[in-house]
């Protein structure tokens, strides 16, 4: 018979699937059933040990709902806590959207590859992301702006569909007053309010306006299935190279450590060969994700 | 490794309890109302014999249908998790078929690579597999098409082959093997040149198709929709094939909860749903059955054999039995590698 304890022996494997325990200490209301919490690990040595590099995930839980899948949202160079932003949309992200500050839910990761940053310094990054998918991108956008001297040109290019749907609406602010930062903020039209002074059109209309130059630049591209879709032939019309394209897949997953079997794409699982893929490596997978 | 000796089966009963008496828990088929379930048999006579397949697999008895991973009981705003321990029953599973022992070399791919699952691991370091030869086969079984065969000694510690109505040829196939034998080494005799009948003995399974050649094959078929839609128009996406798979192992993992007590459960799922990966904002990669029905075969066939180098298949054919529209998986890849594009 199966034995249950709190602390299972030195000797026995880890039990792949085990949560830490992390409470919400800063809990932000983004947009229309979007949240963000910020949290830290309930036992500090398991806190110090922790460490993580952008584009990575892991799984949030609350005990008695189950386990969603989401990117980490903060940057690696914040260390002390994690952030995640997520939508309330089923079971999972219901529970979680009705915890507060305080609270203690349960976190495995991270999981998953990166984006490599480092091999990025010394050029122009370009960030194009719509809706809920900034907060993967919001990741990277951090870890550059917080190595801000060993980038060039940082570029944000974000839409949402209304106003109120825009997401770290702070920041946005914030990197808007940024003289090294470019940033176009953009709503779907109808989206807009009478306030509103960004742009209105949608993402790839608005990329085909700014026309980034692809020289020396790598574009983080993250958002809905339909405006990758449309996006991706405007960079190449725009001269940007598959390789330059960087893109993070936001595929359902259950394990996070390829065995589940749900997050494949052909012959590749998203939980570990990514998330992140460039346009290069995503065109030599089945069309499939 | 491979030593011969007979066995009288009617020593079968004096070997059981020999292993009872050394903490292994029992595990064969017997019969339960109208079908063969894997059980623990309270005496020899109660283990099935005469049947070609099972029809539900021996998989789990290292992964269930349901594993309870956590248990948990929330306390105001803490939460108090117990976990479950990775040690595992010592257990002999006796009198499978050769193509489920294969099985286990499929789900050792799948749960151990990268990061070992520690409990699918220690559940098979626990496990002895002593597997029963075919004699009999019918239309379903495709074996001999995935590098396995009636007479088949992969993943088996000890195979037996009936020799007739009273012996069994015994191979002893591992160090487990040769422990399990070791429990009662008086009631195996010497082999006198019977192994060399064996294969005369063995059902006649047709090879239908070469599964290393079709897993070069299928990628070219991928962007071929209208052959997989052919091949599923009738799936009812009911999961039946995954279920009684002996390889299939994708799981969905769900918390049940009563009050404030709960537990996290791994749970038996099939690549056939439509939820399976449907994402929250309502897009789905495999958004109709025919999708899922070539996520099904190219898993099996093409991604696992070129991942894990395991093919994802052991031809026992409980899928097709199993199937409610009659689909026949060994049929259906037949006809795929017969395609050219």
């Amino acid at each position: 018979m199966t034995t249950f304890s709190t602390a299972p022996s030195a000797s026995e494997r880890r039990n792949l699937y085990t949560p830490h325990k992390m409470r919400i200490v800063k809990a932000t209301d983004e947009a229309p059933g979007v949240r963000t919490f910020q949290l830290q690990f309930v036992d500090s040595e398991v806190g110090a040990r922790f460490s993580f590099e952008a584009g990575q995930f892991g799984e949030y839980s609350v005990y008695g709902e189950g386990e969603s899948t989401f990117c980490i949202a903060s940057s690696p160079t914040r260390t002390g806590y994690i952030e995640c932003t997520f939508r309330q949309a089923g079971r999972v992200t219901s529970a979680l959207a009705d915890r507060q500050e305080g609270d203690i839910i349960g976190f495995r990761g991270p999981y998953g590859n990166t984006f490599p940053v480092e091999r990025w310094e010394g050029k122009n990054v370009l960030f194009i992301a719509g809706g809920i998918a900034l907060p993967p991108v919001r990741c990277v956008i951090w870890n550059v702006l917080d190595l801000r001297d060993r980038y060039r040109d940082v570029s944000i290019i974000y839409g949402a569909r209304t106003v109120a749907d825009l997401v770290y609406k702070h920041e946005l602010a914030e990197w808007d007053q940024r003289s090294d930062v470019n940033l176009w903020v953009t709503v779907d039209p109808g989206g807009q309010t009478p306030e509103w002074t960004g742009k209105v059109g949608f993402v790839p209309a608005i990329v085909e306006e700014v026309r980034p130059r692809p020289a020396d630049t790598i574009a983080v591209l993250c958002g809905p299935p339909i405006m990758i879709k449309l996006t991706l032939p405007v960079l190449a019309k725009l001269g940007f190279a598959p390789e330059q394209i960087y893109t993070t897949l936001e595929n359902r997953m259950k394990c996070g450590v390829g065995k589940c079997g749900r997050c494949n794409v052909g012959k590749v699982f998203v939980c570990k060969d990514g998330p992140v893929f460039t346009l290069a490596q995503l065109n030599e997978l089945p069309p499939e994700y | 490794m491979s030593e011969s000796s007979i066995l009288q089966r009617a020593s079968l009963g004096a070997w059981l309890e020999a292993m009872g008496r050394a903490g292994r828990r029992v595990l064969a088929p017997v019969q339960e109302a109208d079908r063969v379930v894997f059980g623990t048999p309270s005496a020899p006579e109660q283990i099935a014999t005469g049947f070609v397949q099972t029809p539900g697999s021996a998989k789990s008895v290292v992964f269930p249908p349901f594993d309870e991973m956590l248990r948990f009981r929330t306390n105001g705003e803490d939460v108090h998790v117990e976990e479950p321990s990775i040690a595992a029953e010592p257990t002999v599973l006796f009198g499978v078929r050769p193509c489920d022992a294969a099985s286990f070399a499929t789900l050792k791919a799948v749960f151990t690579w990268d990061s070992p699952d520690a409990w699918v691991e220690s559940r098979m370091a626990n496990l002895t597999v002593i597997s029963v030869s075919c004699t009999q086969c019918d239309e379903y079984c495709f074996c001999t098409s995935v590098g396995g065969g009636p007479g088949s000694t992969q993943g088996s510690d000890i195979l037996l082959t009936p020799l007739d109505d009273r012996r069994w040829l015994v191979e002893v196939l591992t160090e487990k093997g040769r422990a399990a034998a070791g429990l009662a080494p008086q009631l195996f005799a010497p082999a006198n040149g019977e192994a060399a009948s064996k294969e005369k003995l063995l059902a006649q399974v047709p090879v239908r198709f070469e599964a290393k050649e079709v897993a070069g094959e299928l990628p070219s078929l991928f962007d071929h929709p209208e052959v997989w839609k052919e091949q599923s128009l009738r799936c009812l996406g009911c999961g039946a094939c995954a279920f009684v798979c002996p390889t299939c192992s994708c799981f969905d993992i769900q918390d049940e909860r009563v009050r404030d007590q709960g537990t996290r459960l791994r749970c038996w799922d099939s690549c056939g749903f439509r939820l399976f990966t449907l994402h929250a904002s309502g897009h789905n990669p495999r958004h109709v059955q025919s999708e899922r029905w070539r996520q099904r075969v190219m898993h099996k066939f093409s991604y696992q054999p070129e991942r894990l180098g395991v093919t994802g298949c052991v031809g026992c054919g409980r899928c097709s039995r199993a199937c409610p529209v009659d689909m026949n998986l060994g049929e259906h890849v037949r006809r795929l590698s017969e395609m050219s594009v």
